[in-house]
């Protein structure tokens, strides 16, 4: 007999977080320690050795941090998850879990500014080589994949030009060369849209966006789908005995748990980003309403989208959700309940118009995050894409008049007042 | 991706693979001696969650202090579980001799897959469970698999463990 198989909505409230047995508490209790006192030396030693589940120190394992990492992992449809201080740790730690020097790494270019910086500075250090191939292109990403290249990788929604990823070709092709797919789904959330499901291998996430919703909190997440074959040969790192373990052979031992508790009692323990309790609180908590949450999100930005390319003085709306987007096909097939809340649109007037256009307005927060509840909006060029050169943003969709907005929760017709009044201010001073 | 050629779901039941959680006399077959390997991983763990593990290895005289028989048919006591370490292909006659025993179950680890054995051991009256670690269920069901962010799977609002 199968045990029931809960919806989505249900396994946000509950996934993860069952009553505390020892205490009834329902809600997630806290577990602000740092440490764990051990049973006897024989449990210590099981502990340490990996030959028994137990807490030893909050760098590695923290009961808060893990009702966090079981509820996104359920959600997704992983084996397991691993959570972090943020995205950006949540990312390298993976690239530092798969990578050595000479391997080759073959990414999207429509990214998030931190991943690209990321990626080209962090691994370039490492002598990690790496391509950006445009993610619409198949051919593209066929060609760049070579005897070294280790990952795939890409968004599922591209930051900020809306791009819809092919996910299950791209799989696909990371499947025929023996490599792993990893896809950041921190737009689409998996409420709107399961990647692992699609064939995709890992999923990250900046829980700092959607998956916590209140802009409290930051925390990243790895979520591994398990069945990837890291004894393929190519992979030494993750199968072969591991001398900080005496020898020990994660995907041989730990089979579809391997990688993760490689990426936790290795290089979170050795890098050290951890989640803190209090964060997994904030964030499991802001999960219970990510179904409610994320509806309004996708209906807001899909008023305010169609309120935009209507306005004279917008020439370009990157939303991918619009009748008109290229990415239409796409959209039905992989995110047919919305293309999430985070989308660009471009001002004709440049910088100047930019910044008439954000200083005019009262309601949307000025700021480098998106996925809040409350509606933000933000210049890339000036702010979370400056790093970029003319080339490389260019290559990832943005202009110099180009509007990041992520779109909130509040009453749809406020927010179209509110951009109303900065689109007005720019035609004012143009 | 592993190629699925046997109903693995029908030996993947979560009420069995419960119900066998809850007999404690655990013949291992093909427990190593190595600390470093799987089968030895999940018989210590499973000692230290109050089994009575029982080695099958004819290679071994005693592991973690416990006397090694060579065969099944080698137990002078009854066992209620045969958790298998072993190649498929040596499977099928290991199923005979764990109806020949009188087992309750007969419990193929990741990889061990082997339909014929499946059915030889359901005709002789045995539940079977195929391509899951006994270790990970306990700890799924009963254990602490949740304190490293593992996906359980497991979801309830009573204090009490699933059943």
């Amino acid at each position: 007999m199968k045990d029931r198989d809960f919806g989505f909505a249900t396994r946000t409230v509950h996934a993860g977080s069952r009553p505390d047995p020892t205490t009834g508490a329902r809600a997630l209790p806290i577990y602000q320690t740092t440490s764990y006192v051990f049973e006897d030396t024989e449990s210590a030693a099981a502990y340490f050795n990996l030959q028994e589940y137990g807490n030893t120190y909050s760098r590695i394992m923290n009961p808060t941090v893990a009702a966090f990492e079981e509820r996104v992992a359920n959600l997704e449809g992983g084996v397991g998850a691993v959570a972090f201080a943020s995205g950006l740790a949540a990312q390298s730690a993976v690239l530092f879990t798969l990578l050595r020097p000479g391997d080759h790494v073959v990414t999207s270019s429509a990214l998030y500014g931190g991943t690209v910086t990321q990626f080209k500075h962090v691994l370039g250090k490492l002598s990690v080589k790496l391509d950006f191939v445009d993610p619409d292109d198949m051919d593209a990403w066929r060609a760049a994949i070579s005897p070294d290249t280790k990952l795939l990788f890409a968004e599922t929604i591209g930051n900020p030009g809306g791009n819809i990823l092919d996910i299950e070709a791209i799989a696909k092709l990371a499947h025929d060369h023996d490599c792993p797919f990893m896809v950041d789904n921190t737009f689409a959330t998996p409420y709107l849209c399961r990647p692992l499901d699609w064939g995709a291998d890992i999923v990250v996430h900046s829980a700092t966006k959607f998956l916590g919703g209140h802009g409290t909190s930051l925390g990243g997440v790895v979520v591994d789908r398990g069945d990837f074959d890291w004894s393929n040969g190519r992979f030494p790192v993750v199968a072969d005995p591991s001398p900080a373990y005496h020898g020990l052979q994660f995907h041989e031992t730990f089979g579809v748990y391997g990688f993760l508790m490689k990426l936790r009692t290795e290089t979170l323990r050795d890098l050290g980003a951890a989640m803190s309790p209090f964060n997994a609180f904030l964030l499991a908590q802001g999960i219970e309403t990510l179904p409610l949450r994320m509806r309004q999100h996708v209906a807001n930005a899909q008023v305010v989208a169609e309120f935009l390319s209507a306005q004279p003085g917008v020439v370009k709306v990157a939303h991918p959700g619009l009748a008109t987007s290229i990415y239409r096909p796409l959209v039905e097939k992989y995110l047919p309940e919305g293309t999430g809340a985070v989308f660009c649109f471009d001002l004709p007037g440049g910088r100047q118009a930019g910044s008439s256009f954000i200083e005019a307005l009262t309601l949307f927060s000025h700021l480098a995050n998106v996925g809040d509840a409350k509606s933000l909006v933000i210049h890339p060029a000036s702010t979370t894409h400056r790093q970029l050169s003319d080339e490389e943003l260019a290559r990832a969709g943005i202009a110099t008049g180009t509007i990041r907005l992520s779109i909130g929760i509040e009453d749809s017709n406020d927010l179209i007042w509110d951009l109303q009044q900065g689109l007005d201010a720019c035609e004012s001073n143009s | 991706m592993r190629v699925k050629l046997v109903n693995l779901e029908r030996y993947q039941q979560p009420d069995v693979i419960r119900r066998t959680l809850t007999r404690l006399r655990v013949a291992v077959v093909g427990l190593s001696g190595n600390q470093l390997r799987a089968s030895n991983f999940v018989g210590y763990y499973l000692l230290r969650h109050g089994y009575d593990v029982v080695p099958i290895n004819p290679r071994e005289s005693e592991i973690f202090g416990r006397r090694c028989f060579p065969s099944l048919a080698d137990v002078p006591e009854p066992v209620d579980t045969i958790n298998v370490f072993r190649d498929p292909s040596v499977v099928p006659a290991l199923a005979e001799e764990a109806v020949a025993v009188g087992a309750s179950c007969l419990w193929l680890q990741f990889g061990v897959i082997s339909e014929q054995a499946a059915e030889i051991a359901s005709a002789g009256g045995l539940d079977v469970v195929m391509d899951r670690c006994m270790k990970i269920e306990h700890a799924r069901y009963i254990g602490r698999m949740h304190w490293l962010g593992f996906n359980t799977g497991t979801i309830s609002a009573q204090r009490r463990t699933p059943r």
